[in-house]
């Protein structure tokens, strides 16, 4: 007898579950075994739903209508066509697509002493110390999106920077998908050494009109006094469902700076786990998110602050136009010990079009007891009175609000320490709103 | 033909049950004059010049405004600013995130534009915006901010001033550009002001203090009470309401 009442699965969940039947094979025993047990926990598990607390507003059983099969590698001609993103910032440039790495078009010439990068099926088939640090960083529950990702990605890039190495030229994984609706998984690892610096950069790119999804996760190891620049540019085509899972390690007084800019796919949901367990760090999470038409991204951010002295930051901007959705949650935990901790969480959003929403959900779990904590959001239109301030000038309508609108996701950009990078988020923008206008 | 003609207009705040506000307003500037407007808090006098910018707050419910003997009324906001109205606020509000030298650049390209003029030369832009700031004390770091932003109340004042010189208007409503400013900055925009006045501009200056028609001289001046001009007359009504106050006018409308 069977006192488990399970849903009835989806058509996506049993295709899920076929595709599951057939595992990569490479990485030796405990990767295979990973491998396993994330399959079993989807198996078990399933698709998140609206009675998940953490998928409260992106129900993945509904939005994720079927499962696709895993992606064929792609023609590197169509690839190039389709990898635009970034593309002059004078980044060291990877290329995967369908998830698979694409030698031709990754630059891994004269790489910087203290450096390594290897595509994760290199990396996987010659073992070694890096590969020992795969799927060391857990979230620390279920998570469908991050299970599926470990059961069935099969290569990504492995980067390492040695103890004390600064790399000044940025690396950038441009992730493109291209050619028939598939599923593509990839898998990244980034592990920095103490004293280390390193600014990566990941990119999100496809074609309009396929309803192609990507499921991608990466692990960033960072240990104590390094420093981290991440910049992510997502912008999928229209149709696709885009899961992404960030984990961080983060030592004791590292530099952290993350930001997410997303106006790609049909369906996005970003979940990012960061664990503070080295005393005096500084990290930041940061995102601007411009959506239209029936867009939806959910970007879910889990902040565990474990040791005394981090300062954490967390802000957030949503343009929202037609009737698309934004969703944060932003949870940091404050354990016991971590105290002096410093936390601050912000979400603002604009919503351009009537039929808009935005669905923030802000969580403090403080147990210790000398801590600045706080947390806010904001949701509205633009400001009439700045509007009429500008128009009163001579500047029309459309354009009025096209600088009130970047000027609100200026702040977030600001954040990105990069010269490059941080003009290619600026141009970012202003194409989304010049697609607007 | 004035060059803006204001006739009988009526005006209530936007809603139902919206408080009236201009009760049969008149008014007409020609090109080359320089009006005063005095009158006590709460007359309608800022109503009037938003207005005449287009804000939507109110609804105007009687009456006609022209420029040029087109209606203005009937314009967007941005239109009438590109036929050369120009509205320097009595609060001048700070737009971050915004640099003030994009903002000025997109005015008056914008307005250039509308009236099928070509787009301003980065370098013609720069130095026009470099002489006009200098002769109005405007810093170079104040530029570089965006707009408005953590000016002081003089200083905003200011920057309404160096965004007239730069759009140069037609008809141009300066609502108490001289609240807030100290006695060496009152002479700096009075100057500014003066520097603009010109055959072919009209200007209406609305002023609590006769001490501002010391330094800009008007050619009329009218005292607004309660929705109306209830009375015009030349330089010298500034000095004689500055001595009796609108104490005359209350009695009348009560
Ligand atoms: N948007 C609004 N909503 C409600 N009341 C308004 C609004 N705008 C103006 N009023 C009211 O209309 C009246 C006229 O205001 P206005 O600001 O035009 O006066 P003013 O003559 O400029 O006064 P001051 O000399 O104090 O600047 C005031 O009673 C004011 O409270
Ligand atoms: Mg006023």
């Amino acid at each position: 007898m069977n006192a488990e009442i399970r849903p009835i699965r989806t058509p996506a969940e049993q295709g899920l579950s076929g595709e599951l039947k057939n595992l990569p094979s490479s990485g030796g025993a405990r990767i295979v075994a990973l491998r396993e047990a994330a399959a079993k926990a989807f198996n078990d598990n399933g698709l998140p739903h609206r009675r998940v607390e953490e998928w409260k507003y992106t129900d993945l059983r509904t939005l994720m209508r079927e499962a696709l099969p895993v992606s064929s590698p792609a023609q590197s001609a169509q690839v190039e066509a389709h990898a635009r993103l970034l593309i002059d910032t004078g980044a060291r440039r990877l290329v995967i697509a369908n998830g698979a790495v694409v030698p031709e078009l990754s630059d891994l010439a004269d790489l910087e002493s203290g450096l390594t990068i290897q595509p994760l099926a290199t990396a996987l088939a010659a073992g070694g110390d890096l590969i020992a640090r795969l799927g060391t960083l857990e979230p620390g529950r279920y998570d469908a999106a991050l299970a599926l990702n470990t059961a069935l990605a099969a290569d990504g890039v492995a980067i390492s920077v040695a103890p004390g190495a600064v790399i000044e030229r940025p690396i950038h994984v441009a992730h493109v998908f291209s050619g028939k609706a598939a599923a593509s998984f990839a898998r990244n690892l980034v592990v920095l050494g103490a004293g280390a610096s390193l600014t990566y950069a990941e990119s999100f790119e496809g074609p309009e009109g396929v309803a192609y999804q990507v499921n991608s996760a990466t692990e960033f190891v960072v240990a104590d006094e390094a420093s981290l620049d991440l910049v992510r540019v997502q912008e999928e085509g229209a149709n696709a469902l885009h899961l992404s899972t960030l984990l961080f390690e983060v030592g004791k007084a590292v530099k952290l700076n993350a930001f997410t800019f997303t106006s790609g796919a049909a369906v996005t949901r970003t979940s990012l786990y960061a664990r503070l367990n080295g005393a005096d760090s500084a990290v930041s999470f940061n995102g601007a998110i411009l959506l239209k038409d029936r867009q939806h991204a959910d970007s879910t951010l889990f902040v565990d602050h474990q040791t005394t002295g981090c300062e954490s930051r967390e802000l957030f901007k949503h343009v929202l136009d037609d009737s698309s959705r934004g969703v944060f949650q932003g949870k940091i935990v404050v354990r016991q010990p971590a105290q002096k901790t410093d936390g601050r969480m912000m979400s603002r959003a604009l919503l351009l079009g009537d039929d808009a929403e935005m669905d923030n959900k802000p969580e403090l779990e403080i147990f210790a007891d000398d801590v600045a904590c706080g947390h806010g959001a904001t949701c509205g239109a633009i400001d009439d009175d700045l509007l009429f301030y500008l128009r009163a000038r001579g500047i029309p309508l459309k354009e009025a609000q096209s600088l009130l609108v970047q000027a609100f996701v200026g702040e977030a950009i600001e954040t990105v320490a990069n010269d490059e990078l941080r003009d290619a988020l600026v141009e970012r923008a202003e194409a989304w709103l010049k697609a607007r206008a | 033909m004035a060059m803006l003609d204001i006739d009988n207009l009526h005006a209530k705040i936007e809603g139902e049950d919206g408080k009236e506000i201009l009760k049969g307003l008149s008014l007409k500037v020609n090109p080359g004059e320089v009006h005063a407007i005095m009158g006590p808090n709460g007359s309608g006098k800022s109503t009037l010049s938003y207005i005449l910018a287009g804000k939507d707050d109110y609804e105007v419910t009687e009456g006609t405004v022209t420029l040029n003997g087109e209606d203005l009324l009937d314009m967007e906001i941005d239109e009438r600013a590109a036929k050369g109205v120009f509205l320097a606020f009595q609060y001048p509000i700070e737009v971050p995130g915004v640099a003030t030298m994009t903002f000025l650049r997109s005015a008056l390209n914008a307005q250039r534009k509308k009236r099928g003029e070509e787009e301003i030369s980065t370098p013609d832009f720069l130095r026009l915006v470099r002489e006009k700031a200098a002769g109005l004390g405007i810093s170079q770091d104040m530029l570089k901010r965006g707009v408005n932003v953590g000016f002081s109340g003089g200083e905003k004042k200011r920057a309404e001033i160096l965004q007239m010189a730069i759009l140069e208007p037609k008809i141009a409503i300066l609502d108490e550009t001289d609240s807030g400013l100290d006695i060496d900055a009152l002479k700096i925009v009075s100057e500014g002001v003066n520097a603009l006045r010109s055959p072919e501009r009209g200007m209406i200056v609305i002023t609590h203090y006769q001490r501002l028609l010391n330094h800009i001289v008007p050619d009329f001046v009218h005292v607004m009470h309660k929705g109306r001009i209830v009375r015009s007359g030349g330089k010298e009504l500034a000095l004689e309401l500055e001595a009796n106050g609108y104490a005359e006018y209350q009695q009348d409308a009560a």
